[in-house]
């Protein structure tokens, strides 16, 4: 039993290195397949509110038209390029990162803080203004429809706070690490090898802007305005 | 200890002190409990939690059924029945079958049977943990605080809308817990596609590594639609909103066909991980290799794949179309096929064995009887005309406790007593623990077999009172339950016992193929001194143990 | 019978039941094959493979592997969908009242059944039915979902808030029979329970006449459509320039503004009261006034069986 074919025996681990792994490429890959995986389950996780969505809208298509012209159309697009521009902010991190360029990461982890920001800034007035008009059927508020299909509506604002809602909830999580990763890379870490967190946040970031760009055309454009 | 080319590998060194470094004493500090990142030290984290909720829940089962002694309201109030039967349901679901055999046993032994160091993401392990603790603590607070009485299932509007108990609590503590459910598959389908051993293919993982990964990828896929449901009924009552609310359009059948759509899979979570521990047991006790491992293995994938299919069996008469009822109950006897499948290949892997009836081969075995049983009334349950009969009645209540506890906890207990040396380096006393086994299918037997035909009779499910004649039956099954009871006090008892004064174990006790049993018992905190190399195929043992007794080719 | 009497099966009063018994048999049967099959296996191969017996022939034959793994998937497979073609086929029947059927309509509320019989006759937690007789229950619940079950008829329906449910037996036994609620709703859950008393059909008749004169739910539907007033758009007079004759209007199909055709059965006319903007006919405005909160269930009932008498023979 003697010991030659003993796998070899790892030269000095590099510092980025986490100990159950057996090298950097390894170590990417779980990383990479981690997030990928969780970011199913969010897709199984939103999957319940867009089904419950698409049944109530197939049931009364038209009071969730005539509720969806009461969401500004303007606001919601000028989110949704915020939201677009900063996807591409955080890609460019990532690669700001990977090529140890800590001033850019910085910059653009900056950017992208401001522009989710804005997004939650403007959605944030978005509901002010449905509550100012009384299209907001929560907590016992008073709801001030006037057209037909009353319930329907309602309905259609029960969905239209919670799935933005969620969704501003992840927003909110993404900003939040992304302020932890922005105080990192002012310390000068993050960069080359020790890049992983960016980059697995970026996909966790991509896959926010997703869920909104499928939000977006089914809350805000539904039937002619 | 390395695996040679040529050289069958060791079998166990000689009994010896315990090792002298291990992952049990290379820390007693708080810190180094409460802060590991050790998989072993987690494992046994989750061991502590889990078997603190199995006792609250069995608790809760014991005065369900002394009430049901009588046939009228004797021992409790109705409103409190009603948050018992409530609290069994959730506890025993959520905090107890979902988490046991992945959370203790998966924790433990899926880095070491792929020749691992640690699972992937040891920190989110740990994350893991401490969410099904904080989860639990919620549920045990609504539970201190005022109690719920929906059902475990919370069907709306009655959940969203009319109840007065602490609905929201309840579905905040499991819609948290539901991510330590959510991590721990996603730390083992990672750890499982990425960190295997060097030589170690697919088709030479031990099928409890198949059976885990399967069960990950329900739980990664599944329990993200239980959260959005509960998460849909807390905002009803917190937000005063409707969707599941007919006043509005809303639909209460969309709360059903969303909680099913995970409920329906998760009750694979709860079994596939046992068979997995039968899969290991049988051939270990019958020395050979399990007839048929690519089937046993790929029938855990078609048991995740269908599970996701057939969630309407559970709403035949709920109101949804007769189409609907159609498809579901083809599907779901399309399901039943893999778990046959196993049970074939199980019985036919003693064929020709040599078996031995160690206390883990008695669980295994009376696993593979009573789910057998418990299986095909299964069958009966997805042919739509009996199920329109037997649905929400005591049928279906012993159709899945003979799964869940019949099959799932004596895996769970199997395993436990399979694997108890290598995680404790300490042997359980085998005497008291084949009693207890044998006590246990016995307890069992007697306390849901009569449950069937007070179902058939026409007892309804979730019944404080009931008619007269369900009498007998009733006092029947509440013995067999005290009989139970005892069962379970016992390894309880013995295992602790042993902890202190068990025989010390080898590394391989049961001289068990599998590269968990080729490190110390118990196993140092990196385990293994050297990664190894697999060149064998799986359950190697005519090659552990030599050619047969009768001098036949090996 | 409710009897106290200790069974081990239930009894079988409706044409329904033997008819499901028959196929639980089977299924018992299959079950109790295979259940000792397998064990009677294991334990035989337990016995003479137990690792003291050296006698045992424990030479590797594995060349019929394969084989076997397709006989016992394939046979399972078969066994399973001749089961199902046999469960469906029942189900089927079993949920397809036939022609004729007697309707009853019941309302579900927490925690009791109120039984309405087509002459207008209301009972609580009973309910008396001839013999022979097919029986439709239409239902709806007042509040939680319930679940009507009587298991000597072998039938259950979930009975939901907001739309109708149906389910039909044909009892083939007098006597009284357990009728459960079988569906969790609440503190008395347990409690929402009755009978079904089946007589033969001369003491059928002689009970609807013995009761007190109840109202026909045609005839206090009349009322309540003049009380609330919808003469002011449904009669023959204003309809149809304002709204939509209701004359013939059950059961017939309906074109909506949107371009959709639904059939107007109860649910639908339940809905055009209480939520009547959900589905306007085209041609027409949807100034209807909705009726919810004034009327309850049973009222809703009494308006439809109004509503479908006012059919032209």
């Amino acid at each position: 039993m003697n010991a030659d074919v003993d796998v070899k025996p790892v030269p000095q681990a590099p510092l980025s290195l986490a100990h159950q792994f057996d090298d950097l490429v390894q170590q990417r890959e779980a990383d990479d397949l981690g997030m990928w995986l969780f970011l199913c389950t969010e897709i199984m996780f939103f999957g319940g509110l867009f089904l419950a969505y698409t049944i109530y809208r197939s049931r009364d298509e038209a009071a969730f038209a005539a509720a969806s012209h009461e969401l500004d159309l303007f606001w919601g697009t000028v989110n949704t390029a915020v939201l677009l521009t900063s996807s591409l902010t955080i890609a460019l991190a990532h690669h700001a990162a990977e090529s140890s360029r800590r001033s850019q990461l910085v910059a653009l982890l900056a950017a992208t803080l401001v522009l989710g920001s804005v997004f939650l800034g403007i959605k944030g007035l978005e509901y002010h203004h449905k509550y100012v008009h009384g299209l907001m059927p929560l907590l016992g508020l008073p709801f001030e429809w006037q057209g037909p299909s009353r319930g329907h509506a309602e309905l259609f604002f029960d969905l239209y706070f919670l799935m933005t809602g969620i969704h501003a909830l992840h927003m909110l999580i993404g900003l939040g690490i992304l302020l932890v990763l922005l105080i990192q890379a002012s310390r000068g870490r993050l960069l080359g090898d020790f890049s992983a967190p960016v980059r697995v946040t970026g996909l966790y970031w991509h896959f926010v802007d997703i869920v909104w760009v499928f939000l977006f055309p089914l809350l805000y454009l539904i039937g002619a305005r | 200890m390395t695996v040679l080319i040529d050289n069958p590998p060791p079998i166990s060194p000689p009994p010896q002190q315990a090792p002298r470094h291990h992952y049990l004493n290379s820390g007693y500090s708080f810190r180094s409990w409460f802060l590991t990142t050790d998989h072993k030290r987690i494992a046994i984290l989750y061991l502590l939690s889990i078997t603190f909720f199995f006792s609250i829940g069995g608790l809760a089962a014991t005065i369900v059924r002394l009430d049901l002694m009588t046939p009228q309201a004797d021992l409790v109030q109705t409103e409190t029945y009603n948050k018992l039967f409530t609290a069994h349901g959730v506890i025993m679901v959520f905090f107890f079958l979902v988490p046991s055999i992945p959370s203790v046993l998966g924790n433990f032994l899926v880095p070491l049977m792929v020749g691992a160091r640690d699972l992937a993401f040891p920190k989110l392990n740990l994350l893991s943990w401490y969410i099904y603790v904080l989860g639990g603590l919620f549920t045990l607070y609504a539970l201190l605080a005022g109690g719920v009485d929906t059902g475990w299932t919370f069907y709306a509007p009655y959940s969203s809308t009319y109840s007065n108990t602490y609905v929201m609590a309840t579905a905040i503590g499991i819609f948290i817990t539901g991510f330590s459910s959510i991590l721990t598959g996603l730390n083992f389908i990672v750890t499982i596609h990425k960190m295997r051993a060097p030589g170690l293919t697919w088709f030479r993982l031990p099928l409890f590594i198949w059976s885990t990964y399967a069960t990950s990828l329900i739980m990664v896929l599944g329990t993200p639609v239980l959260a959005i449901s509960l998460f849909l009924v807390a905002m009803e009552r917190f937000l005063g909103i409707g969707i599941f609310d007919p006043r509005l359009g809303g639909d209460p059948i969309l709360f059903q066909h969303l909680f099913w759509f995970y409920s329906h899979p998760a009750v694979y979570i709860m079994i596939l991980p046992s068979m997995g521990v039968v899969s290991e047991i049988i051939p270990c006790f019958s020395r050979k290799r399990p007839f048929g491992y690519a089937a046993i293995g790929l029938s855990s994938f078609g048991i995740a794949v269908f599970s996701f299919l057939v969630w309407g069996h559970h709403m035949f008469v709920s109101g949804q179309s007769v189409y609907a009822g159609l498809v579901f109950s083809l599907l779901s006897y399309l399901v039943a096929v893999p778990s046959a499948i196993k049970v074939f290949n199980w019985t036919a892997s003693l064929h020709k064995g040599s078996i031995s009836f160690e206390t883990p081969m008695l669980y295994a075995l009376g696993f593979v009887g009573l789910f057998t049983l418990g299986g095909l009334t299964g069958l009966f349950v997805a042919a739509l005309a009996v199920d329109v009969h037997v649905h929400d009645t005591y049928f279906v209540v012993a159709h899945f406790h003979y799964i869940m506890v019949g099959g799932a906890v004596m895996g769970y207990l199997g395993g436990i007593h399979f694997w108890w040396s290598k995680m404790t380096g300490r042997l359980y006393p085998e005497g008291w623990a084949r009693f207890s086994a044998i006590l246990i299918f016995v307890g069992f037997n007697l306390t849901f077999f009569p449950q069937y035909i007070l179902g058939y009779l026409g007892m309804p499910r979730r019944y404080h009172v009931y008619p007269a004649e369900f009498q007998v039956l009733n006092v029947m099954s509440s013995a067999g339950a005290s009989i139970l009871a005892v069962g379970y006090f016992f390894p309880f008892t013995y295992l602790l016992w042993s902890l202190r004064f068990g025989k010390i174990a080898s590394a391989n006790p049961w001289r068990a193929a599998g590269l968990e049993w080729q490190t110390t018992s118990p196993p140092p905190t990196e385990n293994f001194e050297v990664t190894p190399i697999v060149v064998d195929e799986a359950y190697d043992y005519r090659r552990i143990d030599g050619p047969p007794a009768d001098g036949g080719a090996p | 019978m409710i009897d106290d009497g200790f069974r081990l099966l239930p009894e079988q009063a409706s044409t329904h039941a033997p008819r499901v018994d028959l196929l639980y048999y089977f299924l018992l049967g299959m079950a109790a094959f295979v259940t000792v099959l397998v064990a009677a296996l294991i334990v035989y191969f337990a016995i003479k493979y137990r690792s003291g017996n050296v006698r045992a022939d424990r030479t590797a034959v594995r060349n019929n592997a394969m084989v076997l793994e397709i006989a016992w998937t394939v046979i399972p497979l078969l066994i399973s969908l001749g089961i199902f073609g046999w469960g469906a086929t029942l189900y089927f029947t079993g949920s397809r009242p036939p022609a004729g059927a007697m309707q009853l309509r019941v309302v579900a509320k927490q925690w009791m059944w109120k039984f309405q019989h087509p002459g207008g006759r209301r009972e609580i937690n009973e309910l008396h039915v001839p013999l022979g007789q097919p029986i439709k229950l239409t239902m709806i619940s007042q509040d939680v979902i319930h679940s009507l079950f009587v298991p000597a008829f072998r039938i259950k329906q979930d009975v939901l808030p907001g739309s109708y449910a149906d389910c039909w037996f044909e009892a083939t036994r007098t006597g009284d029979f357990h009728l459960f609620c079988a569906e969790y709703c609440g503190t008395n859950h347990s409690r929402m329970t009755g009978r079904v008393v089946v007589l033969e059909p001369a003491d059928y008749q002689a009970w609807l006449e013995g009761g007190h004169a109840n109202e026909p739910p045609a005839v206090a539907g009349k009322r309540l459509f003049e009380e609330l007033r919808c003469a002011t758009c449904h009669s023959p007079q204003i309809a149809p320039v304002r709204c939509p004759p209701l004359q013939n209007v059950y059961g017939r199909d309906v074109l909506l503004r949107d371009d959709q055709v639904v059939t107007a059965d109860e649910n639908y006319l339940r809905e055009s009261i209480l939520r009547p903007a959900a589905k306007v006919v085209k041609g027409y405005e949807p100034l209807m006034p909705s009726f919810d909160g004034q009327v309850d269930e049973e009222q809703l009932i009494q308006l439809i069986a109004y509503i479908k008498s006012l059919a032209t023979p």
